[in-house]
């Protein structure tokens, strides 16, 4: 019987709950993704100002979010709130909270970079044409530093919800989760399960991330 | 040759970094129609002097006048002065996410308002000039520095600028494709723009100039008809910068 471990996956509506247990996954991290997007371009902005306590303070964020492993900072919202303020988020709350605050913290520091990256003299043409600030911002520097951020940030969403998977630990049922709950269910009966479980996972997740990383790959040969 | 009507005045212009002076007191004027080539040691601070003329360094002291109308430190001034002063840099600084048509268009369309239709056409008609017309929609990448420095040239005279500054424009060529870009901008000078150029092509100023101006280490040293400057040049320093470019 051994050989057909594979038969856990099909088993009632388990591969249905991988399924849904993915869902959420992409769920938190597209909402994650896209507020780090919003907020990282602000951050981002804001960190090419010459303003020197501006620039400290999200410089001490940066690499506070960065230095701090992820995990913890989980762990830190999701338990630490409550005890100290007795705030009380769900599980998926905290978790978007905690992946957008890391989120942002990388987006900022793309968007910095590609802000930065771009020549001095292209504002100086810009402004020797008779463009006004907003309109060289507009169309002049945007327009390039979007064609350089993209394939980072693109990157940057499959990383995020590669490390979604943590927030099992926080007990949000995704995909990780459900597969706990489907191996412990199947100890007995199924004792590869767990081979079987964790496997199907692992292509789950590389066909959400793959198509991603391809396209991230050709708009970064595309420049 | 009469030139009667000032375009550009500058007064007493004082400009520094904060280390040092650059610009020590220079003055000069230009003429409707006129053509003056500003030359002088690296350093000099030439390419200050262009920059301060449409506003992109802050003077210290002293004053720039066009069209009679005085230019201080009013920012929606400079964008006007701006559309009447084209200036074409020396490293062939296109837009590198817009085809040559869109570089060209931005200015007109956006800070002229003009009509994107009338605009194009005229676009096409310059980029004729300078034979260039089948590269319309190529991308800088895809053009040649020479290429790419017409381009330049064109872009800042679709804004009908009534003077232009040229700063270096051929410093950072290969010396095949230096020709073309001097051949539009004499093209221009016959034609009856008034610009002001800064260029290390002796032959060239030589050739374009009404009237040269020899600054150095901040100063205007010498000023001159070109073949005056050239031939019997009058102060120490212009005989030492004009002996460098013999053999
Ligand atoms: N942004 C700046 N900050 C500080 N110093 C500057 C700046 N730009 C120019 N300078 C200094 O001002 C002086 C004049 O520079 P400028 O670029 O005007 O010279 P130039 O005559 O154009 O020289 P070149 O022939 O090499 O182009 C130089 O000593 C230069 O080091
Ligand atoms: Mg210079």
């Amino acid at each position: 019987m051994q050989d057909l471990g594979i038969r856990v996956l099909f088993m009632g509506n388990n591969f249905l709950r991988l399924l849904l247990g993915l869902w959420i996954t992409i769920k938190i991290s597209l909402a994650a993704a896209g507020l780090s997007l919003v907020f990282g371009t602000f951050l981002g902005m804001v960190m090419t100002l010459e303003n020197s306590v501006v620039r400290a303070v999200s410089r001490v964020y940066l690499e506070f979010i960065r230095i701090m492993p992820q995990l913890v900072l989980l762990f830190l919202v999701y338990f630490g709130l409550t005890k100290a303020f007795g705030v009380n988020l769900s599980g998926q709350a905290s978790a978007v909270l905690v992946f957008t605050l890391w989120g942002t913290a990388e987006m900022g520091d793309l968007v910095r970079g590609a802000l930065v990256s771009i020549p001095r003299h292209q504002y100086e043409t810009g402004t020797a044409l008779g463009l006004g600030p907003l309109q060289i911002y507009w169309y002049v520097i945007i327009p390039q530093a979007v064609q350089r951020l993209l394939p980072l940030a693109i990157n940057l969403t499959t990383r995020m919800i590669k490390t979604t998977s943590l927030v099992v630990l926080i007990g949000v049922v995704e995909v990780m989760k459900a597969a706990q709950q489907i191996i412990e269910a199947n100890r007995y009966t199924v004792p590869d399960a767990a081979l079987w479980i964790y496997g199907a996972i692992f292509f789950l997740y590389f066909f959400v991330c793959w198509p991603i990383s391809l396209l991230a790959a050709r708009l970064e040969r595309a420049q | 040759m009469d030139f009667e009507e000032v375009l550009l005045e500058v007064r007493h212009l004082h400009k520094d970094y904060g280390n040092g002076p650059v610009l020590e007191d220079v003055s000069f004027q230009v003429h409707k129609g006129e053509v003056i080539v500003i030359i002088g040691p690296s350093g000099c601070g030439k390419s200050t002097l262009l920059r301060c003329i449409n506003g992109l360094e802050e003077i210290v002291s002293g004053g720039i006048w066009l069209d009679g109308e005085a230019v201080g430190k009013d920012k929606a001034k400079w964008r006007e002065v701006r559309q009447k002063v084209g200036m074409v840099f020396q490293n062939y600084d296109l837009f590198p996410h817009m085809t040559v048509i869109d570089n060209i268009l931005l200015g007109p369309v956006k800070v002229q308002k003009r009509e994107k239709k009338k605009a194009e056409e005229e676009a096409e008609k310059l980029l004729e000039r300078v034979g260039l017309l089948d590269k319309k929609k190529a991308y800088p990448r895809q053009l040649s520095g020479g290429q790419k420095q017409r381009v330049a040239i064109v872009q800042a005279l679709i804004m009908k600028p009534e003077l232009m500054l040229f700063d270096e424009v051929t410093a950072a060529l290969d010396p095949e494709m230096v020709r073309e870009v001097l051949d539009v901008m004499l093209e221009l000078a016959k034609g009856g723009s008034t610009m002001l150029i800064v260029t290390h092509e002796m032959q060239f100023a030589r050739a374009v100039a009404d009237r040269i101006i020899f600054l150095d280490e901040g100063r205007i040293a010498e000023t001159g008809l070109p073949e005056a400057f050239f031939d019997q040049p009058k102060t120490e320093r212009a005989c030492r910068f004009l002996d460098t470019f013999l053999f």
